[in-house]
């Protein structure tokens, strides 16, 4: 294939919280790369471990225990002292959140926040940083971005404020974006500009793209490879067409399936994941999906007792593995990938 | 235009008897924040019916004036002008001590199931207590309660927990549960199943259809999840900027929108197909919604509007038959070709 070499690359990620009631594992074991002009798109329910992730790679847990690697451009940022770290955040790899009002100061404008993240990584003049900042915000779509670099974060709509989060984690032109649920709280149409936004700078400037997201659908128009997590946990990973084509992990053929569809007719009844996902405080041995699992519950007797007792590795086929102990891997060659 | 008032009372509902509820020219105006800002308009007089045991969708943005509606429909808001009828009764003007027997008739589901369950009652007591208020003894309610458990899903046995020890999909079940417990015919659910997990999702939408069918309840749906409301409902209507920009059956506002609006919404919803994804044609709406406080003059959709002419910049659209034959209205000065 001829791919360049990963920018991002996470092997035996594990983090680890300590709680009153003992420690919670909150990723497992998780491996994945992100190569430059490629985005990954995970996805999960809530505690599903991938915001907890995204904060790991950004070194971001202060109170978590985080081992494994996480190597940027072929530096480990694991065990990277906070200086050293701060030099990359912001500047090699960034990050945007969900919601852009409590990332932003309320008391400084957004022109003196973004020119101060510039200053700070190449301690530019005010007057230099600050016509850098009018340029990132002409760059992100805001119209007048000269008269709006004056405006405080309250000013702005949520879209608007949304793209002075992107035009603030890519004015030090970094190499990689992790996009936390950008457009959750955003409306439908607005969601569609600030997704086209993504994609326009990501072609323009080769970025690589981690995008974090529970919905299925603004990862099949955005992403370029997929990794499911369930409780912690790496469920399934695959190029995006072979995920949609051929989900091999029962769990990813569930949530698909449970979706309402617009492409659809709406006359079958949903088809539902019975149960809630797992709780993290009390993880079973098993597969961590296997309590909700139709595959598990047609098993045998044997069979129930290994998906309940023994935990799945994530095996299978070159470029598409899942962690499940009777995967529906189908001759899916002939998928485009 | 008398042909316009005429034609609105036919297409609003899609049957000719006495429809459930029917709510007309509703209007609800926020006075500003500040003493000299100019007063909100959230709900800009709109009209629609709903028929006995039918679901009718209520879409739009944040800000749109859906969830407005609905609370103006339970009577938790009091509208500023216009009237809502129940059962051909208008009910607008009733005192709360009048609107009580009526109670029992329209419930509400509401977004969040854990901040709008009392944390420190029971299943018991949160499930009985709208029994109680209509008179029951707590023996009754509390066995009533038990099969409402069972009916939403629920273990009967968990009746004497606090919402705290049930999951988001239980709680929102207790919820459901609660508004089911009067035997209502009216629902008003407003985003009932947006703060729960996907996979939790279709269990409700799965139990609020098969409520609807075992008890004949009507929905007042209210979402911003295009698909979600493809899937419950049997009529939809769009809302923009306080006002109800098309309405009509489900079919046929999804397989042809005539609204510009329409169509902008229902393609900037990501399909989960990445092939149709890549081989879609997408409308980009410019801009965002604009503020209910400052609404624009003519059409509130034209400076958003790829298809906005001179008409749409001081002319506001009336609500009317899209086309021939069809039910379904449409506030568009150049709408789709159905």
């Amino acid at each position: 294939m001829g791919d360049p070499a990963p920018l991002l690359s996470v092997r035996d990620l594990t983090v680890t919280f300590p709680t009153k009631r003992g420690p919670v594992r909150a990723v497992d074991s998780l491996a994945f790369d992100v190569r430059p002009g490629r985005t990954l798109g995970i996805v999960g329910e809530s505690g599903s471990g991938k915001s907890v992730t995204s904060l790991a790679v950004m070194g971001l847990h202060t109170d978590a225990e985080v081992t494994g690697s996480v190597a940027l451009g072929g530096r480990e940022l694991i065990g990277m002292s906070d200086r050293e770290l701060n030099g990359l955040r912001g500047r090699r790899m960034a990050m945007i959140f969900q919601d852009p009002l409590s990332s932003l100061h309320p008391y400084y404008t957004v022109g003196e926040q973004i020119a101060e993240h510039h200053r700070f990584h190449f301690g530019s003049r005010r007057a230099a940083a600050r016509e850098r900042a009018v340029e990132a915000l002409g760059e992100v779509g805001i119209p007048e971005p000269r008269r709006r670099a004056g405006e405080y974060p309250h000013q702005f709509s949520g879209g608007m404020r949304q793209r002075v989060m992107i035009a603030m984690a890519l004015s030090c032109e970094p190499d990689l974006l992790i996009a936390d649920e950008p457009t959750t709280a955003l409306d439908v149409t607005v969601q569609a500009q600030i997704l086209e936004l993504i994609a326009r700078i990501q072609q323009e400037r080769g970025l690589a793209v981690v995008m974090i997201t529970h919905d299925l659908g603004v990862v099949a128009r955005v992403a370029h490879d997929v990794l499911v997590m369930y409780g912690g946990r790496a469920a399934e990973h695959a190029p995006v067409d072979s995920l949609f084509a051929a989900p091999a992990h029962p769990y990813t053929r569930g949530l698909l399936d449970s979706l309402p569809r617009l492409d659809d007719d709406d006359d079958a009844p949903l088809r539902a994941i019975p149960g809630s996902p797992p709780s993290l405080l009390d993880p079973a041995p098993g597969c961590a999906f296997a309590p909700r699992c139709p595959r598990a519950a047609a098993g045998s007797e044997e069979e129930r007792a290994r998906c309940s007792g023994e935990r799945p590795l994530l095996v299978g086929p070159e470029g598409h593995p899942a962690a499940c102990h009777f995967p529906a891997f189908p001759a899916y060659e002939g998928v485009a990938s | 235009m008398t042909t316009t008032t005429t034609a609105t009372s036919d297409a609003a509902t899609s049957t000719t008897s006495t429809p459930l509820l029917s709510v007309r020219d509703l209007t609800m105006t926020f006075p500003g924040r500040r003493a000299r800002s100019a007063p909100v308009r959230a709900v800009d007089g709109i009209d629609f019916e709903v028929a006995a045991g039918e679901t009718l969708g209520l879409v739009g943005e944040s800000g749109c004036g859906k969830s407005t509606t609905g609370r103006m429909i339970v009577r938790l808001l009091e509208p500023t002008a216009g009237s809502v009828s129940y059962d051909g009764r208008d009910i607008t003007h009733l005192s709360q001590r009048e609107l009580k027997p009526l109670r029992r008739d329209l419930q509400m589901v509401f977004q969040d199931p854990h901040s709008s369950l009392n944390p420190r009652q029971t299943v018991a007591r949160i499930i009985s207590d709208p029994l109680m208020v209509q008179g029951s003894s707590a023996a009754e309610a509390r066995k009533r309660a038990v099969e409402l458990m069972d009916l939403v899903g629920l273990i009967p046995e968990h009746i004497d927990r606090y919402p705290h020890e049930f999951s988001g999909g239980q709680a929102q079940r207790i919820g459901i549960a609660r508004s089911l417990a009067t035997s209502p015919r009216l629902v008003v659910a407003d985003e009932p199943v947006s703060a729960l997990d996907v996979s939790v999702q279709a269990q409700i939408v799965n139990l609020m259809e098969r409520l609807q069918r075992e008890l004949g309840l009507a929905y007042l749906f209210i979402a911003h999840d295009l698909s979600v409301v493809k899937r419950v409902c049997d009529r939809v209507a769009v809302m923009y900027l306080g006002r109800i920009v098309e309405i009509g059956v489900k079919e046929r506002v999804y397989a042809a929108p005539a609204h510009p609006y329409t169509r902008a919404l229902l393609s900037a919803v990501p399909l989960p197909d990445p092939a149709a994804e890549r081989a879609r044609e997408r409308i980009t709406l410019l801009g965002d919604p604009p503020s209910p406080a400052a609404p624009p003059p003519g059409c509130t959709f034209h400076p958003r509007c790829p298809k906005a002419q001179e008409i749409c910049r001081t002319e506001a659209p009336l609500l009317r038959i899209a086309s021939p034959g069809e039910a379904r209205q449409v506030a568009c000065h150049f709408p789709e070709a159905a």
